[in-house]
């Protein structure tokens, strides 16, 4: 036969399988993950989080919609943690990607900067990972935001020391970065209007290595509780040197990154780390759909070796929300998904989550609770306990 | 004022390191005029052979010094032959674009291999107290094996016939050459020991801090200052000139936030640029 004639053959039997092939539809996702650069800890994280949704819904077949079921597709790229790149790659992921909805990076630096891009081409984007409120003050219609807001974080670490010693001395040392800075300026207010005295103030710079100064500072402040932080490495740092500094502190909290399971090979230095957590695998909410936290925990610590922190509970989470609000709509339309996540007020088992539909903070998390985790050993090993608020404690506080 | 001393003493220490970390940049800089812009990527080097060494084969940390000064001069040497060797005596900048990619070559592969995940590696080593403020171990260790690794080097240098015919060979290629010194031999060695340098130091430093693929760039850059400021390839120059540093950085971080640490050492740094250009310890080269 010539080759035209295969050719022809060719072409027909594929237009006629097409249309059987056509009935598996695809929903696209876009997103970019940091897996280079300082936040590739955290962002790996909350990619699994990600792609533990896809996963696990693909295999049951996709999201059921309007008599047809859509599997689900990823796309993403490396963002270097770099916000120039974020802007490239998010224009390119609505453009030549076509994404229908949009996952956030990680972080809030970086979700600011995506929420630009997104906000233009009036995508839907459920952010995970970003806690900093300004991003959601700007006036936008499509942001929704998994996380509490960074205004929370510390809230329950003042109010626990305040029960434990209303006279402690307090050091606020945080990272230079919108987020940490943004959840500092609401403790610092707290920390006032709870009568704990502020004895010690600095920011540093996101490449800090070298903690030794600015522990010596908190010495000389004679404090004896450190909030702040950043995120992983620093945060790791930080604990680090605290401990080898023998900086004689009686409570710790540190944003991020003692949430992390790496956070363990810190040994000795990590006991009495105190963290605000969005999620631990230990907490009980009784969800509405989707799997419990202790299934989720187990799931996830079958697929990738090690227990989830909240970062990947986020993602997950942002999927579930995501999948809900498609299926309640009836369609995969922008307009009718937007309007089922404005009205939405359910509980996962990330906890209740309901958004902000008011036009100047329009996509804030409004329902979600945080609470404070707390490296404890127990028999010679290191686990991460709830401490605080009483009602969701696995064990009491060490101080 | 004791958390003023605290302070410095703390600077003192970590600046030894700095020292150290120089001192194979200005080595190379002196002898062969070549910047190397691949120092970052020797400091991580050393870093991650501590981390394998430490904590995958399970030596003890200072054991791994020995080790990675060998790897690190082997290293180099590959280095030199790969990517200096045919640029020497050229324009400035071919030495510094061919440099430069081999250290974009080199960090890419770090980043594949390791991502840029930050590695820790514990040194359980009982620190010194004294009112309040505690000296880690890791600290006073690092310094004391950086003004080690610094004398050894200097008895290298002046008291051994490879030291010779380095110093003769930054004096002048040619002479020495003339002289029946197998110069391409001795600055594959010299920039051998450079990376060594580099290597060891960034070995002390994965003692102190933890550390990522990318780590290296911080510590180039403090090393360009201090090499500035003791003079180019005078490596005694760039010891003092690392204490300096760390000495600089002592005294100003009482007194105000950690974050203008660097503009102080920068500012130091054109200061010292423009009243000494030749290093606050104007000694010639070699």
């Amino acid at each position: 036969m010539t080759i035209k004639k295969l050719v022809l053959i060719a072409a027909t039997a594929l237009l006629t399988v097409s249309p059987a092939l056509a009935a598996d539809d695809t929903l696209t996702i876009g997103f970019t993950v940091s897996r280079t650069g300082k936040l590739n800890n955290d962002s790996t994280a909350q990619m699994r989080g990600f792609e533990l949704w896809r996963d696990e819904l693909n295999d049951r077949g996709g999201i059921k919609v309007g008599g047809r079921q859509y599997k689900v597709n990823f796309v993403s790229y490396d963002d270097e943690s770099v916000n120039a790149r974020v802007q490239q790659l998010y224009t390119r992921i609505i453009n030549q990607d076509k994404a229908q909805f949009l996952f956030s990076p990680y972080s809030s630096g970086l979700v600011a900067t995506a929420a630009i891009v997104s906000e233009q081409y009036g995508r839907i984007m459920l952010t995970t990972g970003a806690a900093e409120e300004k991003t959601y003050k700007l006036g936008n219609k499509n942001l929704f935001q998994v996380y509490s807001s960074a205004d929370l974080y510390l809230a329950g670490a003042i109010a626990a020391v305040k029960e434990l010693n209303p006279k402690s001395q307090v050091a606020l040392v945080y990272k230079d970065d919108p987020f940490s800075k943004a959840v500092l300026q609401s403790a610092r207010k707290q920390a006032g209007e709870a009568g704990l005295r502020t004895v010690l103030d600095e920011a540093y710079s996101p490449e800090t290595t070298d903690f030794g100064p600015v522990i010596n500072k908190i010495i000389s402040a004679k404090a004896d509780v450190l909030l702040g932080g950043g995120h992983y490495p620093d945060g790791a740092t930080l604990a680090r040197q605290i401990y080898d500094h023998k900086a004689g502190l009686k409570w710790v909290t540190l944003l991020v990154a003692p949430d992390s399971p790496n956070f363990a090979t810190l040994g000795d230095a990590a006991v009495g780390v105190t963290v605000p957590s969005q999620w631990e695998p230990q907490v009980s909410f009784k969800p509405d759909f989707g799997p419990t936290a202790a299934d989720f925990a187990q799931r996830f610590h079958a697929k990738y070796g090690i227990e989830p922190g909240y970062h990947a509970a986020g993602g997950y989470t942002a999927g579930l929300i995501l999948q809900r609000a498609i299926e309640q709509a009836g369609s995969p339309e922008q307009a009718k998904v937007a309007a089922v996540l404005n009205s939405m007020d359910v509980t996962t088992m990330f906890g209740r989550t309901k958004f902000s539909t008011d036009p100047k903070e329009h996509g804030l998390q409004t329902g979600h609770e945080m609470v404070i985790a707390q490296w404890q050993k127990k028999g010679g090993a290191l686990f991460k306990e709830v401490i605080w608020p009483k009602t969701a404690k696995t064990s009491d506080i060490i101080y | 004022m004791i958390g003023i001393i605290a302070s410095i003493i703390d600077g003192l220490l970590v600046g030894a390191v700095y020292g150290l970390a120089a001192m194979g940049l200005t080595l190379i800089w002196g002898v062969m005029n070549v910047i190397n812009l691949t120092h970052g990527a020797m400091i991580v080097l050393g870093m991650f052979a501590l981390y394998f060494l430490a904590s995958a084969l399970g030596l003890p940390p200072y054991g791994a010094v020995p080790v990675t000064i060998a790897v690190g001069f082997v290293f180099g040497v590959l280095v030199y032959w790969i990517a200096v060797h045919r640029v020497i005596g050229r324009a400035h900048l071919m030495s510094l674009l061919s440099t430069f990619a081999m250290n974009m070559v080199l960090v890419g592969l770090g980043t594949a291999l390791f991502s840029t995940s930050p590695y820790n590696v514990p040194v359980p080593l009982p620190g010194v107290t004294w009112e309040g403020y505690t000296f880690t171990g890791t600290h006073i260790m690092a310094a004391i094996l950086a003004l080690v690794i610094a004398g050894l080097l200097y008895l290298l240098l002046y008291k051994t016939r490879i030291g010779k015919a380095i110093r003769a060979v930054a004096d002048n290629r040619d002479a020495a050459e003339l002289n029946g010194i197998p110069t391409t031999q001795v600055l594959s060695f010299a920039f051998g020991l450079g990376a060594a340098l580099a290597c060891v130091s960034g070995t002390l430093i994965a003692t102190l801090f933890p550390f990522t693929v990318l780590s290296g760039g911080a510590y180039e850059l403090k090393s360009f200052v201090v090499t500035v400021l003791g003079g180019l390839g005078n490596p005694a120059g760039a010891l003092l000139g690392g204490v300096a540093l760390g000495l600089v950085e002592g005294i100003t971080t009482p007194f105000m936030p950690v974050s203008w640490i660097p503009i102080i050492e920068f500012i130091l740094f054109i200061a010292a640029l423009l009243l000494f250009p030749r290093g606050i310890l104007a000694f010639s080269r070699a």
